[in-house]
């Protein structure tokens, strides 16, 4: 029996953003053993939900995760509405579906720039960052917020979409689909790329099976399940798409089925905002008396797989039970059989690959004088700054050589 | 495949463990069963119909313990609860992580948190509060404050 080196990644480590702790226990360079250790950010949130009203819980699910912040409301909202027996009109179906697709798409990008980060390639990080801007931008333009929208309630959406924001919706969407042709291309195209993720971190249909994985994981290993075409909620029966599918379940096919959805995402939205400019404006909510007692099953398709909300209600106004389970719950489990047996410089992007749930609410902020309240600098000021220092150094460096 | 048909063939083979059956519609089903039978009724799911195990959730409430077995048939867009109530002073059942892995770590959890036991569970460590939390003290059961 050899002997095994034990390489801790955490619980605060550079690459990870949130606290955890892998333990890989290594034979030389490769992985044979790897365990998890978490609880480090566990809030109690199931706890603290049953003290809050139904109103409330949105705000407190919406912070479980500050990417995918929009998709536990989604799947809450399902399960009480199923309680409820509540029908939503078009308009907030719409509202739901175009919110849902448009986090998915910042969702991918997010995680195609982290995914170039941990194979050391940053160039695929910077590109991938700046053109996910551009999506939270519009979501501030929709909802006020950047992160964590507040979108949602019992019987439908807080805000409207009015139909004087959908040029522009529809002008910044045809320039997410150009730079996703860029992105994409280029990272199909890439010998290093292709040399770092394919055939790394292969998890096979079983395995999937087995560890009961959901969403892109799932389907990059060619188990095409996904809530929004097998359960239909929202708008998702209303419009016409597919779901996309990868055989080979290694790092490469994850990202394959990541960047191809993107596109599916834009064409959802773009017919929600057709079907939407056929509705009557300010019909986005139905009128909720009380929630009787029951319980609902709700679920939801989050960017990286299906969110699953269980509540029980006792006929009060705040839930008896509320269970919740995140995707990453299931997905990341399959460490197990997509990390052993790989160099540890592959384990890292097979970690990243099921796309753990990272949180990402940091935000460009306008500086205020205290005392005058004057804004010394806004976000292009800032911009246009840094492009002149980096042109004074340009010049500098030109001057030396 | 037609729910009904899977709820036919089920109702069939698991006659005399089935306490009760609430079909709320078409996509959401609730089955309650006898504890005892809990690893052959998921292990027919799983292997035989082609079930996939969401999550299980747990409960506390004056019947004493219970757990919804959240199964999922993904073709047919069916959630379907299997539904067992355990002994109020001495929770316990069947493990199911040796048949799929999916189970193993809510497992760990709802023994973390309500202190239920899964008999036969290959590692029933604490998932989340590995040693910052005292022995005995359940934070999800009804009278933890």
């Amino acid at each position: 029996m050899s002997k095994k080196t034990l390489i801790p990644i955490g619980p605060y480590h550079p690459l990870q953003e949130e606290p955890e702790l892998f333990k890989l226990y290594c034979d030389g360079e490769i992985v044979k053993d790897i365990k998890w250790e978490t609880g480090y950010n566990h809030r109690g949130i199931e706890k603290l939900s049953e003290s809050k009203t139904y109103e409330q819980v949105f705000f407190l699910v919406e912070r479980i995760c500050g990417i995918c912040s929009n998709s536990h409301p989604f799947a809450f909202a399902n399960a009480v509405e199923e309680i409820a027996e509540i029908d939503l009109t078009n308009r907030a179906k719409y509202i739901r579906s175009i919110i849902g697709e448009l986090e998915r798409i910042h969702s991918h990008l997010l995680w195609v720039g982290l995914a170039g980060h941990f194979l050391g390639y940053n160039t695929v990080f910077m590109w991938a960052w700046k053109y996910r801007e551009p999506v939270l931008d519009l979501f501030e333009m929709i909802s006020g917020n950047r992160n964590s929208y507040a979108m949602f309630k019992v019987g439908g959406v807080r805000r409207d979409i009015e139909e004087t924001k959908i040029p522009v919706i529809q002008k910044i969407l045809d320039d997410v689909k150009k730079k996703t042709d860029l992105l994409t291309g280029a990272i199909m195209d890439d010998p290093v790329i292709h040399a770092r993720t394919k055939g790394v971190g292969i998890l096979t249909k079983q395995d999937i099976i087995d560890y009961g994985a959901v969403g892109p994981t799932a389907r990059a290993s060619g188990v095409a399940i996904d809530v929004r075409k097998d359960d239909p909620y929202a708008a998702y029966p209303l419009v016409n798409w597919k779901v996309i599918t990868a055989e080979t379940g290694d790092v490469f096919a994850k990202a394959e089925v990541r960047l191809l959805e993107m596109y599916e995402s834009i064409s959802i939205i773009e017919q929600c905002l057709k079907g939407l400019k056929k509705e009557k404006p300010g019909e986005i909510s139905v009128k909720v008396k009380e929630i009787p007692e029951g319980i609902g099953n709700g679920r939801a398709e989050a960017p990286r797989g299906e969110v699953f909300h269980f509540v029980q209600s006792d006929g009060s106004n705040s839930p008896a039970r509320h269970k919740i389970r995140a995707p990453s719950y299931v997905n990341i489990a399959t460490f197990k059989k997509s990390c052993i047996g790989q160099t540890i410089s592959d384990a890292t992007i097979s970690l990243a690959a099921v796309d753990p749930c990272y949180c990402c609410t940091e935000r460009m902020a306008v500086a205020y004088d205290l005392k005058s309240g004057d804004k010394l600098m806004n976000a292009n000021e800032l911009i246009n700054e840094s492009v002149k220092r980096t042109n004074e150094l340009k010049k500098t460096i030109k001057s030396k050589l | 495949m037609d729910t009904e048909l899977i709820i036919e063939k089920f109702k069939e083979k698991f006659k005399s463990d089935i306490l009760d059956t609430v079909i709320k519609n078409q996509r959401r089903i609730i089955i309650t069963i006898n504890p005892d039978s809990i690893l052959y009724v998921a292990g027919y799911l799983y292997r035989t119909e082609g079930f996939r195990f969401i999550i299980a959730t747990a409960l506390h409430t004056k019947k004493g313990f219970e757990i919804h077995y959240h199964f999922s048939k993904d073709d047919a867009g069916l959630i379907l609860n299997i539904h067992v109530i355990l002994d109020k002073d001495n929770p316990r059942i069947e493990s199911l992580s040796n048949l799929f892995n999916a189970s193993n770590w809510i497992e760990r959890e709802m023994h973390e948190l309500f202190g239920i036991d899964f008999l036969n569970h290959p590692n029933q460590e604490k998932l989340l509060s590995e040693g910052n939390w005292a022995e005995g003290v359940y934070p999800l059961r009804k009278e933890f404050k």
